[in-house]
């Protein structure tokens, strides 16, 4: 289709050729207000992958860990997020809890396995099934999770508390400080290049499929052949 | 400089995976052949909504301030805390910095997003063709700035969760709280419907010979007749 080279900016609608990024950094921006276009993202899907699987781990430890523990005289009180949200839930404020729940552990954690779930198969060549709605999940969820401000609350929790009890920080608080900076760079990675690869992969398969074992064997040199012969000149092109 | 957009070559790009495609007005839910999505020239009833999102949390950022969201009660006896009461406890008690964190995240941010979204959906709704940049920029910034207001709702879900000192003091959270977070939500569903394209539909009208210059990407042709060329495209 030839209207695959072309980019609408998503702000003001205006169309653009899309541009072919090079540089591992590199951002196209609208000229006429300034939104961000594209993202290059090819050379980071690596990146993003360990990344996300780090976080995963991350988010695991900050949930299943206390944040802090209160010592007031000796009388001690601790709390995880999750305790936290029973808290919530049993003063009858189910619907704040399901706010915080939501934001702090919902969508992250949605977002999280989703990414896993389309950037590993992606990476190792071939497209997932439900590769659409996995990435329009993550879209939906992804302006809801609120790591980072969950990790300022708990920075002001902390200042409030200290002049009311001594305050011992447990291992989660250090987990969300660690989630919060992974979180980060993950938010940078448009799931909107993953389509575009996936676009890639598919033409690359759209090749015809061999019948027998005879024909597959004729088409696998027949690939490495012109694999080898096409391969040549674009090597430069690509590195 | 003249720029063409999507909607002037007749063609229209997907929200999800941002494919262009050719219109097709006889498919009244055209879905994109790439990802699925519906897709859509313009968020479908953007002002509408906005709008109806903004009264709403305007509504709700009544009792989000007057409500109390922490209620402590300890042996020196019992206190409401409001929003405002908390800044002003942190104000008093030295720590200014946290004081004006807590102010600009759960006192500005809120009233900011609210006049602004009012701001942006009047001028998108008079066709306004009034320094579209500026208003694209002020768009940019409540997108960012939003989701910090839930600062308060986090502060106020581990303080609860940490004060249970039965003999000594208990912290529970108030009616304000349900308020606060559903400010908080509401607007930025609001801002999320609006549709910054709005702001620049206008102003490419200004431009008559926009269209001229779409030659090097869709090749001449105007919005009536994109329709007929659009289905062309679609045998190709």
């Amino acid at each position: 289709m030839e209207h695959d080279n072309l980019i609408a900016c998503h702000e003001c609608d205006t169309l653009f050729k899309k541009p072919q990024l090079l540089g591992s950094r590199s951002v196209a921006r609208c000229p006429r207000c300034g939104a961000t276009l594209y993202r290059s993202a090819y050379r980071r899907l690596d990146g993003i992958s360990a990344m996300t699987l780090a976080a995963l781990f991350t988010f695991l430890i900050a949930q299943a860990y206390p944040i802090l523990e209160l010592d007031a005289n000796g009388i001690t009180s601790q709390t995880t997020l999750f305790g936290a949200l029973v808290a919530l839930w049993n003063e009858d404020m189910q619907i704040v809890a399901v706010m915080v729940f939501c934001a702090t552990t919902l969508f992250p954690l949605t977002e999280l396995v989703a990414l896993l779930y389309v950037l590993i198969p992606i990476r190792s060549g071939y497209v997932p099934a439900g590769f659409n709605q996995v990435l329009r999940a993550i879209q939906f969820v992804r302006p809801w999770g609120m790591i980072e401000v969950f990790m300022l609350g708990v920075l002001i929790t902390i200042v409030k508390m200290v002049s009311l009890a001594r305050v011992i920080p447990e291992a989660a608080l250090f987990a969300f400080g660690a989630l919060t900076l992974m979180f980060a760079v993950v938010v940078m990675f448009d799931p909107r290049t993953l389509w575009d690869i996936a676009d890639e992969l598919t033409a690359r398969r759209a090749r015809p499929t061999p019948r027998t074992a005879a024909d597959s064997a004729a088409a696998a040199v027949g690939a490495t052949l012109t694999g080898s012969a096409s391969g040549q000149p674009a090597a430069p092109h690509q590195g | 400089m003249k720029y063409v957009t999507a909607l002037r070559a007749g063609l229209v790009s997907c929200h999800a995976c941002g494919r262009v495609a050719p219109r097709i007005r006889s498919i009244t839910p055209q879905h994109c052949e790439r990802c699925g999505a519906v897709l859509h020239r313009r968020n479908p009833d953007s002002l509408m909504r906005t709008w109806a999102l903004l009264l709403a949390a305007a509504l709700l950022y009544i009792p989000a301030n007057l409500l109390p969201v922490m209620h402590t009660s300890s042996l020196l006896g019992s206190e409401d805390d409001t929003i405002m009461s908390g800044v002003v406890y942190f104000w008093t008690s030295g720590d200014w910095p946290l004081a004006i964190i807590v102010f600009i995240a759960s006192i500005m941010v809120p009233m900011l997003k609210l006049s602004v979204l009012v701001l942006l959906t009047v001028t998108a709704q008079r066709r306004s063709r009034w320094r579209p940049m500026q208003r694209t920029k002020l768009y940019r910034m409540v997108e960012r700035i939003g989701r910090w207001s839930m600062l308060d709702i986090f502060v106020v879900t581990l303080t609860v969760a940490l004060v249970r000192f039965k003999s000594i003091a208990v912290i529970t959270a108030g009616p304000g709280a349900i308020a606060f977070g559903s400010v908080v939500i509401l607007t930025m569903i609001a801002s999320m419907q609006f549709d910054p394209r709005l702001i620049w539909d206008t102003v490419e009208g200004t431009d008559g010979s926009a269209k001229k210059k779409a030659k090097p990407v869709t090749g001449p042709q105007d919005a009536q007749g994109s329709t007929q060329h659009s289905q062309d495209l679609k045998h190709d």
